[in-house]
C-alpha cells in the first residue's frame, strides 16, 4: 500500500487554525456595551462538553488533512465551527449570571478560527463536488439554527442587540430590499430595451454603454451627494413634487442614483448576449421562413437570456450593497443600523447591520445562480 | 495621441477642483444662500486629496503585488493545488458589497487608518487574484512549450513570455480593484479616517449640501481621472484589450 502525502490545502488550514488561540483572543468582555473589553483567551474560556467536542472535531480535521478524507473534513469542519460558537455562547451565560450588564463580543480568534474552519469546508466541499458542497451548505445551516434556537448564544452581545432592535430589524430589512426591488425593477423595463437598441444601431451603443460606464466609475457616495442638490432644488422649485416624496434626501435620491448604476449591467449584457447569438443560427431561421419579430422573440431573445440573467444577478448584487450606502442620504434599511453601529463606536451594532447586508447579497446570488441556465446548456454546438 | 486626453482632461480637472475649490466660495453662496459656510475649511481640499490617494495607493500597490504573487504561485505546478480555493474565494468574495466588509473588518481591529487599509486590500485583492489566474490560464500551451523549446527557465518563461500575455487581463483587474478602493475608502471616513468622504460626512450630517456637493465632485472626478488612465495604459500598450464590465462600491 502507497502512503499518500497529506492534503496540501487543508494541513496548512488546519496547523494555522490551532495556532490562532496562541495570539488572538477568543472573545472580549466589557464592563457594559460602551467601554472597551478586556481579551479572553481561547483556554480561558473553554470548558465543559463543548470544548470537548471543539477539540474532537479539530483532531478529526487533523486526521481529514493527513489522510485526505474531504468527507470527514466536512463533518469535523462543521463540529469545530459549531463547537466554538457554543464555547463563545457559554461563556457569555457564565458572565451574564455574574454581572447582567456584561458584554461579551466575539474577538479576532472567534472570527479567524471560524473563517479558517470556513475555508477547510470550502475547500473539501470543492473536492467532493456539488454533494459535498450541499451537505457541507446544510451541515452548517443546521448547526446555526439549532445553536440560536436552544439560546445558546442569546447573551452574546451580537445577540443582545438583535433583542434590543428586534422591531427595528424586520422593517429595515424589508426596507432595504424595497429600495433594492424599486431600483432594479425600472431598470430592467429601461435596460433590456436600451441594450436591445445598442445591439441594433451600433452608433447607439457606442454613445450608451461609455456614458453608463462613466457613472459606473463613480463611487456611490460620490453619486448619491450629486443627487442630493438638484433633487433638493427640484422640491423647492416644485413643493408638489416635495409631497410626493422627492427631496435630497430618503427613498428618491438613493432608487435613482442605484437606477442609474443598475443600467450598465443589464443593458450591456443584454447587447452582449444578443450579439453573441451566431449568425448561422440567424440565417437558419430567415431560412426555415421565420420573420424578423419571429427570429427576435424565439431566437434571439432565448439564446440572449442566460447573459440577461447574469446581467440581472450582478445589478441586484451590487444594488444590495449600494443601498447600504444610501443609508448615509437617510434611504433607511440595514444600512442605517449598520452606520449607526460605527458612529457610536458600538461593534456588535455594525455586525447587526452588516451581516444581514452580505447575506441578502449572497442570498440573491445563490438563487439567481440556481434559475440561471447555463449558456452552454443552450448553445448550439 | 486622443487616447492620452481624456485621462489628462480629468486630472487637470480634478486637480483644479481641489486647489480651486475654495476660490469658488462665491459661486457656493449664491447657490446656498441660506448656508453661513458654503465651503468645507477644516481641511484644505488638496490635503483631503492626497490623504485620500495615499490610502489607495498604499492598499492598491500592496493589493496589486500580493494579487499578482498569489495568481503565479497557483498557476505553478507547486502551487496548483491551491488554485481552487483561491478561484472560489476571489468569485465568492466580491458578492460581499464592499462596505458590509469595512463595517465588519474596521471595529473589529481598532478604528483608523491602518485597519481601513488592511480591509481595503483584502477586497482589492480580490479582482486582481481573479484575473491574474484567468490571464496567465488563457496564455495557449503551443507558446509555453515553444518557450521552453528555446530554452527558457520556469522563471524566465513567466517573466518574458506568461506576464507579457497575461498584462492586460492583470491590468484590467488592478483597474477594478484601484476603482473599487477609491470608493470604499471614502466610506472609511465612517470610521474616522480622514479623505474626500470627510465633507460629505460632516455636510450629511449638518445638513450643508455644499459641502457634500464639493466631496461629490472631487470623488467623482478622481475616479474618473484613475480610471481613464487605466483605459489610456490600455490602450497605449495592448490596443484596448479588456475593458471591464463593472464594479462600484
Amino acid at each position: 500500500m502507497r502512503l499518500r502525502p497529506p492534503d496540501p490545502v487543508l494541513l496548512p488550514l488546519v496547523v494555522a487554525l490551532g495556532m490562532v488561540p496562541l495570539g488572538l483572543a477568543f472573545v472580549t468582555v466589557a464592563r457594559n456595551r460602551l467601554v472597551t473589553g478586556r481579551p479572553m483567551p481561547l483556554w480561558h474560556a473553554a470548558q465543559g462538553p463543548e470544548a470537548i467536542l471543539s477539540l474532537a472535531g479539530l483532531a478529526l480535521l487533523l486526521l481529514a488533512a493527513l489522510k485526505r478524507g474531504p468527507w470527514l473534513a466536512i463533518l469535523s469542519g462543521v463540529l469545530v465551527m459549531g463547537g466554538l460558537g457554543w464555547i463563545a455562547g457559554d461563556v457569555a451565560q457564565l458572565q451574564a449570571i455574574s454581572q447582567p450588564a456584561a458584554r461579551v463580543s466575539l474577538g479576532g480568534g472567534f472570527w479567524l478560527m471560524q473563517a479558517l474552519a470556513a475555508l477547510c469546508l470550502v475547500e473539501a466541499a470543492r473536492q467532493t463536488g456539488r454533494a459535498g458542497k450541499a451537505l457541507a451548505t446544510l451541515l452548517v445551516a443546521a448547526a446555526t439554527a439549532s445553536l440560536m434556537m436552544s439560546g445558546t448564544l442569546d447573551d452574546l452581545s451580537l445577540l443582545r442587540e438583535y433583542a434590543n432592535r428586534r422591531d427595528v430589524l424586520g422593517p429595515a430589512l424589508l426596507r432595504h430590499i424595497e429600495i433594492v426591488t424599486l431600483a432594479v425593477a425600472p431598470t430592467v423595463l429601461i435596460g433590456v430595451p436600451l441594450g436591445v437598441a445598442c445591439y441594433r444601431r451600433e452608433a447607439i451603443g457606442r454613445l450608451v454603454l461609455p456614458t453608463l460606464g462613466v457613472v459606473q466609475t463613480i463611487p456611490s457616495i460620490a453619486l448619491f451627494g450629486l443627487m442630493l442638490a438638484p433633487l433638493a432644488a427640484l422640491a423647492t422649485w416644485q413643493p408638489a413634487l416635495a409631497r410626493i416624496g422627492i427631496s435630497g434626501v430618503g427613498m428618491a435620491p438613493a432608487v435613482l442614483a442605484l437606477l442609474l448604476y443598475s443600467l450598465l449591467p443589464i443593458a450591456s449584457n443584454t447587447q452582449a448576449g444578443l450579439a453573441s447569438v451566431p449568425d448561422s443560427v440567424r440565417d437558419a431561421a430567415r431560412g426555415i421562413g421565420m420573420t424578423r419579430g419571429q427570429i427576435f422573440w424565439q431566437v434571439e431573445a432565448q439564446l440572449a437570456f442566460p447573459a440577461l440573467l447574469a446581467g440581472l444577478r450582478i445589478t441586484i448584487v451590487q444594488a444590495t450593497g449600494l443601498a447600504a450606502v444610501a443609508a448615509l442620504i437617510g434611504a433607511g434599511g440595514l444600512g442605517a443600523i449598520m452606520f449607526d453601529g460605527l458612529f457610536t463606536g458600538a461593534l456588535d451594532l455594525a455586525l447587526l447591520g452588516a451581516i444581514p447586508v452580505i447575506g441578502l447579497a449572497v442570498t440573491a446570488d445563490l438563487l439567481l445562480r440556481l434559475v440561471t441556465p447555463r449558456a452552454t446548456d443552450r448553445a448550439p454546438s | 495621441m486622443t487616447s492620452l486626453l481624456r485621462p489628462c482632461v480629468w486630472l487637470v480637472l480634478l486637480l483644479a477642483a481641489s486647489f480651486g475649490m475654495t476660490s469658488l466660495r462665491p459661486l457656493f453662496a449664491a447657490l446656498f444662500p441660506t448656508l453661513e459656510r458654503p465651503v468645507y475649511l477644516q481641511e484644505g481640499f488638496a490635503a483631503l486629496l492626497l490623504a485620500h490617494l495615499e490610502l489607495v495607493a498604499v492598499s492598491g500597490v500592496l493589493a496589486g503585488i500580493i494579487g499578482i504573487a498569489i495568481g503565479v504561485a497557483v498557476t505553478r505546478p507547486w502551487g496548483a493545488a491551491y488554485r481552487g480555493l483561491a478561484e472560489t474565494l476571489s468569485a465568492a468574495g466580491q458578492t460581499f458589497p464592499p462596505v458590509a466588509v469595512l463595517a465588519i473588518a474596521v471595529p473589529s481591529m481598532g478604528f483608523g487608518p491602518q485597519p481601513a487599509v488592511l480591509a481595503l486590500l483584502l477586497y482589492g485583492l480580490l479582482p486582481v487574484v481573479q484575473n491574474t489566474i484567468a490571464g496567465l490560464t488563457q496564455v495557449p500551451p503551443a507558446v509555453l512549450d515553444a518557450a521552453t523549446g528555446l530554452g527558457f527557465s520556469p522563471f524566465r518563461r513567466l517573466w518574458r513570455v506568461e506576464l507579457p500575455l497575461a498584462a492586460p487581463l492583470i491590468l484590467t483587474g488592478l483597474r477594478v480593484s484601484v476603482i473599487i478602493t477609491i470608493g470604499t475608502a471614502a466610506l472609511a471616513s465612517t470610521v474616522g479616517v480622514t479623505t474626500l468622504g470627510s465633507p460629505i460626512l460632516l455636510g450629511l450630517s449638518a445638513e450643508n449640501t455644499a459641502y457634500v456637493l464639493q466631496g461629490a465632485v472631487l470623488i467623482g472626478l478622481l475616479a474618473l481621472a484613475v480610471d481613464a488612465m487605466f483605459d489610456a495604459a490600455l490602450t497605449l500598450f495592448f490596443a484596448g484589450a479588456g475593458r471591464p464590465a463593472g464594479g462600484t462600491s
